[in-house]
Formats: C-alpha cells, sequence, structure tokens
C-alpha cells in the first residue's frame, strides 16, 4: 500500500506525508471547500476576538451617541437610536448563526429520520411521508413562516424564531435524503447485512447511515444557509426579534429609517459584508462537502 | 394522456388548495383567541388612526363569520368565500376589499418578475450551455467563479450595494418607487420611459444573482448528457461537433430547465418579496410588507392564498405539458 502511493507520488520524500500536509494537498484538489472554511474561519475570529474585545452591551439602544460615522473610537459607527454598530456585529452575527444552526440541525435531524424510514421500509409510510413532502414543497416557504410568525408576533425570542422557521426546514432534506437512500439499499452490503438477520434500525444506523454523513453534510450546510435566509427574511420584514442585534433586525432598521437614502453607509456596509461572508462561505462549504461525496462530480467537472 | 392521470393531479391540485385555505384559517386560531378580531376591536377602540368603518366592520365580520356559531361552521363558511376569492375587506384600507387592492399590484410584479425570469433564464442557459462545451473560448472558464459567487447572495442584498453605487453614488437611477411620485400613470411615452427606469435597478439585481444559477444548472446538464452513450455515438459517426453540441447535448439538457422554468415562473408572485420591500415597488411584495406592518390580516392572507393558487395552477399545467415537451415521457400505467 505505502509502496505504491510512494511510487505514484512524484516526490518520493512524501511517502509519509502528515497529517496537515494531507489536509493541505487535498485542500489544493477541492479549492470550494478550503475558501468555505477560512471564509467562515474569519467569521468565527471576529465574533471570538470581538467578544473578548467588545462589551456587548453597547449593541443596547442609546449607549452611543446616535448617527456618528466610523472613527477611532466606533470602528463601525452608530446608528441613529445610539448602537455602537461593533457591537451589534459581535452580539448579532451569533445570534443569526444559531437560529440557522438550530432551525438547520432541526431540519436534517428530522429530514435524515423520515427520509430513512420512507425509503428502507417503503410501503404505505413512504407514500405518506413522500406526499407530505411534495405538498409541502409545492408551497412558498417564506409565505408560510409569514403566516406563522403573524399568528404568534407577540415578543418573538431568538429560540422561538429558530423553531418557526425548522418548521419547514425538515421537508427538502426528506425529500432528497429519501432519493438517496433509494439508491442505497438495492446495493449487495445492505443484502448481506439483511440475510445475516440485522433488524431495520441497526442497518439504517450501521450501514447506510455512515455511507451518507459526506451527503447529510452537505445537506446539513444547505439548510443553514437556507434558515438563515428564511430567519432573515422574516426579520426585514419586520416579523423577527424586535430586541435582538440579529444581522436580519439591523437591516430591518435599516430599511425602517432609510439609512440608504439618507447616506448612511456605515450602517448597512458591516451587515451586508457579514452576510455576504455567511452566504459565501457556506455556499463553498457545500459545494466542497459535495465534492467529497460525490467525487463523480469532480470527474466530470 | 390518461383521463385517470388527469383526474388524479387535479386532486393533488384540489388538494394544496384546501390545505392552503385551512392553514389560513386555523393558524391564526391557535393563539387561543381570533387575532383578526381582537385586532378590528383593538383599532376601534383607539379610533383615529384607522379610519372610519371600524364599527360597520366589526357587525359585518361577525355576522359573515357568525362567531356565535360553531367552529366547524365558520370554517365552512370561510372556505365558501375563499372558493369565490372573495378575501373581505383590508382592515387598513376600509372600505377596499383585498381583491381590488391586490389586482392593482399583480401587475407590477408579474412585469418585472416575468421579465427578469425570462432574461435571466435565456441568457443563464446559454451560458451554461457554452460553458460545458469543449471548443468555446478559454476566457469563459473564467466566469465561472464570479457565477458562483453571484448566485450564493440573496437578491435583496445585492440590490442594495446596487441602489447604493448606482442610484446613490452615480445618480444613473432613480432610486425607490415603481414610478416619479406625483406623475399621473397612463399610457404616455413619458410614463412608460419613468416605469422602465425604475424598474431597471430591481431587475439588475434579480439578474444577476439568477443568472449565474440557470448558468450552473445548465452546465450540470449538459455535462452529464456529454457523457451519454448516443453522444458517443453520434461521434462515432463522424457528426460535425456543432450538431452533436445544438442537437444532441442542448436539445437533451434543456429539458430539466424548462421544468425549472416553468416552477420558477409560478414563483413570480412571491419570488422577490425582498426585493420590491428594498426599492419600495409597488408589487405584491411591499404590498405584503405594508399588510405586516398594519396587521391587516385578511390582505396578508389573501395575499399568501393567492400565491399558493398561482403555484399550484403553473405546477399542474406543467404536468399536464411535460409529455409534449419531453415524448419519453408518457403517462401510461406501467
Amino acid at each position: 500500500m505505502e509502496q505504491g502511493m510512494a511510487a505514484s507520488s512524484p516526490m518520493p520524500q512524501a511517502a509519509h506525508p502528515g497529517r496537515a500536509a494531507t489536509v493541505a494537498r487535498y485542500m489544493r484538489r477541492n479549492p470550494s471547500l478550503a475558501v468555505g472554511i477560512v471564509l467562515l474561519v474569519i467569521l468565527v475570529l471576529f465574533v471570538g476576538i470581538g467578544h473578548l474585545v467588545v462589551d456587548t452591551a453597547k449593541a443596547r439602544p442609546l449607549s452611543a451617541p446616535a448617527m456618528r460615522a466610523p472613527s477611532f473610537q466606533y470602528p463601525f459607527g452608530t446608528d441613529r437610536q445610539g448602537r455602537d454598530l461593533l457591537a451589534v456585529m459581535v452580539a448579532g452575527t451569533p445570534l443569526t448563526l444559531r437560529i440557522g444552526f438550530i432551525a438547520g440541525f432541526l431540519g436534517v435531524g428530522i429530514g435524515a429520520i423520515l427520509g430513512f424510514v420512507s425509503a428502507y421500509y417503503r410501503g404505505i409510510v413512504d407514500t405518506l411521508i413522500r406526499g407530505v413532502a411534495d405538498v409541502g414543497l409545492t408551497v412558498p416557504g417564506l409565505l408560510v413562516l409569514i403566516i406563522i410568525a403573524v399568528s404568534i408576533k407577540e415578543g418573538l425570542t431568538v429560540n422561538q424564531m429558530a423553531l418557526v422557521v425548522a418548521s419547514l426546514a425538515w421537508l427538502s432534506p426528506t425529500r432528497t435524503i429519501r432519493s438517496q437512500v433509494l439508491t442505497l439499499r438495492e446495493r449487495g452490503y445492505v443484502e448481506v447485512a439483511r440475510l445475516s438477520g440485522m433488524s431495520g434500525p441497526e442497518i439504517i444506523f450501521k450501514e447506510l447511515m455512515p455511507n451518507l454523513l459526506p451527503y447529510l453534510g452537505a445537506t446539513l450546510v444547505n439548510a443553514v444557509s437556507n434558515a438563515i435566509l428564511a430567519s432573515i427574511g422574516l426579520e426585514v420584514l419586520g416579523l423577527g426579534p424586535i430586541d435582538s442585534p440579529t444581522l436580519g433586525m439591523t437591516l430591518y432598521w435599516v430599511n425602517y429609517n432609510a439609512a440608504l437614502i439618507n447616506g448612511w453607509w456605515w450602517w448597512w456596509a458591516a451587515p451586508i459584508v457579514i452576510i455576504l461572508i455567511v452566504f459565501l462561505g457556506l455556499f463553498f462549504l457545500t459545494v466542497g462537502l459535495d465534492e467529497i461525496a460525490n467525487p463523480k462530480l469532480r470527474r466530470a467537472a | 394522456m390518461r383521463a385517470d392521470y388527469l383526474a388524479k393531479r387535479f386532486g393533488v391540485f384540489l388538494l394544496i388548495i384546501w390545505l392552503a385555505a385551512t392553514l389560513n384559517f386555523f393558524l391564526p386560531r391557535l393563539s387561543g383567541q381570533d387575532p383578526v378580531r381582537a385586532t378590528l376591536l383593538q383599532q376601534a377602540q383607539l379610533g383615529g388612526y384607522v379610519q372610519a368603518g371600524i364599527e360597520a366592520m366589526v357587525k359585518e365580520y361577525e355576522q359573515r363569520f357568525g362567531l356565535d356559531k360553531p367552529l366547524w361552521r365558520q370554517y365552512l363558511t370561510y372556505l365558501s368565500d375563499v372558493s369565490r376569492l372573495n378575501f373581505n375587506y383590508s382592515i387598513a384600507n376600509y372600505p377596499r376589499t383585498v381583491d381590488e387592492i391586490i389586482a392593482e399590484a399583480v401587475p407590477w410584479t408579474v412585469g418585472l418578475l416575468g421579465m427578469t425570469t425570462l432574461l435571466s433564464f435565456t441568457i443563464g442557459t446559454f451560458l451554461g450551455a457554452l460553458l460545458a462545451w469543449p471548443r468555446a473560448p478559454r476566457w469563459m472558464a473564467w466566469l465561472m467563479p464570479p457565477l458562483w459567487a453571484l448566485h450564493a447572495i440573496p437578491f435583496f442584498l445585492l440590490g442594495l450595494i446596487l441602489m447604493y453605487l448606482l442610484a446613490f453614488q452615480i445618480r444613473l437611477f432613480p432610486m425607490i418607487g415603481g414610478y416619479t411620485a406625483g406623475s399621473f400613470p397612463g399610457l404616455t411615452l413619458e410614463f412608460v420611459w419613468d416605469v422602465i427606469m425604475h424598474s431597471l435597478l430591481p431587475a439588475m439585481s434579480i439578474v444577476l444573482v439568477a443568472t449565474g444559477g440557470w448558468a450552473l444548472a445548465m452546465r450540470g446538464m449538459m455535462v452529464t448528457t456529454q457523457g451519454e452513450d448516443y453522444v458517443t455515438f453520434a461521434e462515432a459517426k463522424g457528426l460535425k461537433s456543432r450538431t452533436i453540441f445544438l442537437r444532441y447535448c442542448i436539445r437533451n439538457a434543456i429539458l430539466p430547465q424548462t421544468t425549472a422554468l416553468a416552477l420558477a415562473l409560478g414563483q413570480i408572485l412571491s419570488g422577490a418579496v425582498l426585493v420590491e420591500v428594498i426599492f419600495n415597488y409597488p408589487g405584491i411584495g411591499t404590498l405584503l410588507f405594508r399588510a405586516i406592518k398594519e396587521n391587516d390580516h385578511f390582505l396578508i392572507q389573501g395575499i399568501v392564498f393567492l400565491v399558493i393558487v398561482a403555484l399550484g395552477l403553473t405546477t399542474l399545467i406543467l404536468d399536464v405539458l411535460y409529455p409534449w415537451l419531453d415524448p419519453r415521457i408518457t403517462y401510461k400505467r406501467t
């Protein structure tokens, strides 16, 4: 095995590469993954260092003079209600990410269970689950979320917001995971496991799940990204957690105060840059994970 | 095409419509009380803010929905109203009806989204096909990363950036609205030009993002078709590479694209709510935003229901037309 690697490698001295070198070499083959990880690490560093350096209490209104352009004291400027925008970004970015992660994990978790059960057992359970997912997917998600949010509008918290978004986040994972499992369950090793007397749940967890892990990873990142987009949409429409300084709420205040028309560029510049980094990072991470999950893509591209 | 397939498909359509109506009816009631009634009464007490007519509306509302009657009777009344597309009065704009207000906003949205969807589909599909063509110029490869990056950005974020650059810094386009405030809507050349100028920025922010999506999907399909046996066979027969590209690869790769186009056309009413809000464009999205701000439950429900019906109708038509587009598909029982 090692002999073979050394022979095919152009540099014989790299026959025993360290773990870091292996990772670095893989990253060069999969630049999307590298770009995605770098962008997200930048974000984590910003939030992490920010929490050490900046007083996040200043993200509340009236903690700074209003409408200051960026200066040494307020690097990101302040908004009309007297929030220090640097503090808002440091406090708000993890809140927005939290909504995305809670909703994304719930969505993919539920979607995975339903998808596996539906595809493995088939029959009436499958018909039912697939029917609900198909009908649910034909309905525009944002609008249903709006109806839900309007119905429980009073004092939505960040976590409740995540649950609202999660209520539809399982639909698309259910369907995509189901179709993946459908192709897997006919494979030989599943047949062997079945013949050797493994039970249904055992096969799902020990045989099917490990083979789908990279795919589940890509689905998860995608779901997180969609959840963040949906939550920002609701927030910009004024249906978000009004008291929380999330990125979407900041954009709501930007729109509410017509900051763009008034030339207060710093108010929207910071949240937009951070949201761009979030979406680009998650997008490239999905593409990179897809490539791990589906090496055929690499050869085709 | 078989009649029982048509009947089944139509049944699914009705099911979606019924679900949407039911959702609209029960979700607001889950919180215990009926928020529609609560809002009406609250505003009646406040007075002032909303015009007179609240009293009459509460009466009308109570009578129409028979609030003293059991829930299932209310539900049936609601269903029969909805089936006649009667969504009651707008709370914030009494005595105008929800139907009237929505009808005013629909042409704006359909115009903007219809144009941008078709435009980005055409450009994107063409670009995607070229990206996968082995004989395309080398520089085309450089288009991929920006297309990818743009495609990952939400429409409205790009809209904000474009608005700042092209309307605030360089005053090339008007900033917001569907037409200059105070001008008289009519079919004059001046007004049409005004409308076009106002729609260019929102249109650009949609087209730039959406084109990337279409191009990436088309490229993916092209790569798959190029690996098919019939393409290899065509090459072996010695067909011109242009013929193979146009008649074999594109003809097959374009089918899923057209399916996606039909679905995208169904999203026309709801596709760019936030872009409209950012640009204060007088379409469905802005109307929805205003309705949420004014707690106008009837208007919100009307819009949501209408959008769901439009989408259901599109998928229904698509499913019926599809065998005609793709001869391989027949709805016969196997």
